[in-house]
C-alpha cells in the first residue's frame, strides 16, 4: 500500500470538492499536485529530521573527533569522516571550533577536510527534498556522489601535506576533556523533537514557494526554456553553474526547490547537482569565517579541489542520465 | 555577573549576542555581557559549537536564541 495515499486522498478532496475544480483542467491537476506535494514533503522532513537527529544524539562532534584520530586506514578515514558528516548538524558558525578541534585531537588535516566538505554538502534535509521531489533514485545519487567527492579532496589534500597553510595558532590550542553528557531517551527525544521543529520551521516556506513554482511553471512556461542554456549539450553549463553557486549562500533546503523549477524547464540533471552541490559546499560566507584558521593558499586549493570534483560530477551524470 | 557569547562571527552568533542584551536589559539581571571570536577558547573548554554561552566563565546549554530559552539558560547557569 502507499503510505501516502491518505495525503493524496486528502489533496483530491480539498481540490476537487472543497474548490471545486473540474477534474480534468490543468488547473485542477496543479492545485492537486501542489497540495500533495507540500504537505507530504514537509511531513517526511519532519519525520526524517527527527529519527536522524535521534542518532545523531549518539555521535556528538566530541566522539566523533576521538574515534576519527584513532583510525589509521587513509581513505577508509576520509570516507569514514564524510559519512559522519551527513549525521552532523552544521551551520558555518560550527566549522571553525570544529577544524581546531580536529586539528587538536589529532586527527589528519586531509580527514577533518573530507568532513568539512561532507558535513554542508550532504545531510538529511536534501536528502527528503531530492527524493520528495525527484524520486529516491537521484536521492541516492546525490548522497553517493557529494560523499565521493568528499572522501577523494580529503585524501588528495591529504597527500599535498597543506599543514603549513593552517594558521598555527590552531596547533597551539590544548583542550580540556569535556565531561561527557549522559543522555537519557527523554534527552534524547527532546532534542530530536526540537531540532525537527526547529528545521521545518525555517524550511516549509521555501518548500511551499518550490513546490508552488514548480507547479505553476509546470503547467504554464515552456518546457524546453533552459534547454538551449542549460541542457546536457551545452558544454559549458556545469562550469558555468557551479561559478554561479559560490556566491550565492544558501543552504539545501532553499537550493533544491529553485534546482526543481530548472530542470522542470530544462536544466540537465547534471549540472543541476552541480549546482546544488557548488551552493551548498563552496560558500563565499564560509570561506570568510574559514579564513580564521586557513591560510588563503589553503582555502584556495580547498575551493579548486572540491570544485573540479563537482565539475567531474555534473559531467558524469549529464553523461549517464542526460535529461 | 559576568556573561560572554563565544562565537565564528557567523549570523546565529550574534543573534545570541544580541538576545543575551535584551534578556539581561528586559529582567534587570546585574550583568556585563561581552562578545568574543576568540573560538580557539571554545575548543580549550572541550567543545566544538558554535556560538557558546558562559555564565562566569562556564559554559551553559541553550536550546535555541529564543528569548525564553535564553533566559533560562542564564538563570540556570547561575544557580
Amino acid at each position: 500500500m502507499d503510505i501516502f495515499a491518505p495525503i493524496q486522498w486528502l489533496a483530491d478532496w480539498l481540490t476537487y470538492t472543497v474548490f471545486h475544480i473540474a477534474k480534468t483542467t490543468p488547473l485542477g491537476s496543479t492545485v492537486d499536485f501542489f497540495i500533495y506535494d507540500s504537505i507530504k514533503i514537509i511531513l517526511l522532513l519532519a519525520v526524517i529530521i527527527f529519527v536522524v537527529s535521534y542518532i545523531r544524539s549518539f555521535f556528538p562532534a566530541e566522539k566523533t573527533k576521538k574515534f576519527l584520530s584513532k583510525a589509521k586506514f587513509p581513505v577508509v578515514n576520509n570516507f569514514l569522516a564524510a559519512l559522519i558528516g551527513i549525521l552532523t548538524p552544521f551551520c558555518s558558525c560550527s566549522a571553525v571550533p570544529l577544524f581546531i578541534g580536529f586539528v587538536e585531537a589529532g586527527v589528519p588535516l586531509g580527514v577533518t577536510l573530507s568532513f568539512l566538505i561532507s558535513a554542508p554538502m550532504v545531510n538529511e534535509v536534501a536528502l527528503v527534498l531530492l527524493w520528495g521531489l525527484f524520486g529516491w533514485k537521484i536521492a541516492v545519487i546525490y548522497i553517493v556522489s557529494g560523499v565521493t567527492i568528499a572522501t577523494i579532496a580529503g585524501w588528495v589534500m591529504g597527500k599535498l601535506k597543506l599543514e603549513k597553510w593552517v594558521e598555527e595558532f590552531v596547533y597551539k590550542v590544548k583542550s580540556v576533556q569535556a565531561d561527557e553528557k549522559k543522555l537519557t531517551i527523554k534527552d534524547r527525544v527532546d532534542y530530536a523533537k526540537r531540532y525537527a521543529i526547529d528545521i521545518v520551521k525555517s524550511v516549509w516556506i521555501y518548500v511551499i514557494i518550490g513546490v508552488g513554482l514548480g507547479a505553476l511553471m509546470h503547467g504554464y512556461a515552456p518546457n524546453d526554456l533552459l534547454v538551449k542554456y542549460a541542457g546536457p549539450n551545452n558544454f559549458f553549463a556545469v562550469p558555468l553553474a557551479v561559478l554561479i553557486g559560490i556566491p550565492l549562500y544558501s543552504n539545501a533546503a532553499g537550493t533544491i526547490p529553485i534546482v526543481s523549477v530548472l530542470i522542470a524547464k530544462g536544466m540537465a540533471m547534471g549540472t543541476a547537482l552541480a549546482f546544488m552541490m557548488a551552493v551548498t559546499a563552496l560558500s563565499l560566507p564560509e570561506f570568510i569565517i574559514l579564513k580564521k584558521v586557513l591560510k588563503p593558499k589553503l582555502i584556495a586549493t580547498y575551493a579548486s579541489v572540491v570544485g573540479v570534483g563537482i565539475i567531474f560530477t555534473g559531467y558524469l551524470f549529464n553523461l549517464i542520465i542526460g535529461h | 555577573m559576568k556573561i560572554s557569547v563565544l562565537g565564528s562571527g557567523c549570523p546565529t552568533c550574534m543573534r545570541l549576542h544580541e538576545t543575551v542584551k535584551n534578556v539581561v536589559k528586559n529582567e534587570a539581571i546585574d550583568a556585563e555581557v561581552e562578545y568574543s571570536d576568540d573560538v580557539a577558547r571554545i575548543v580549550e573548554l572541550g567543545l566544538m559549537h558554535s556560538p557558546v554561552l558562559l555564565v562566569d566563565g562556564k559554559p551553559v546549554d541553550v536550546k535555541s536564541t529564543s528569548e525564553k530559552d535564553v533566559k533560562e539558560a542564564i538563570l540556570g547557569g547561575a544557580r
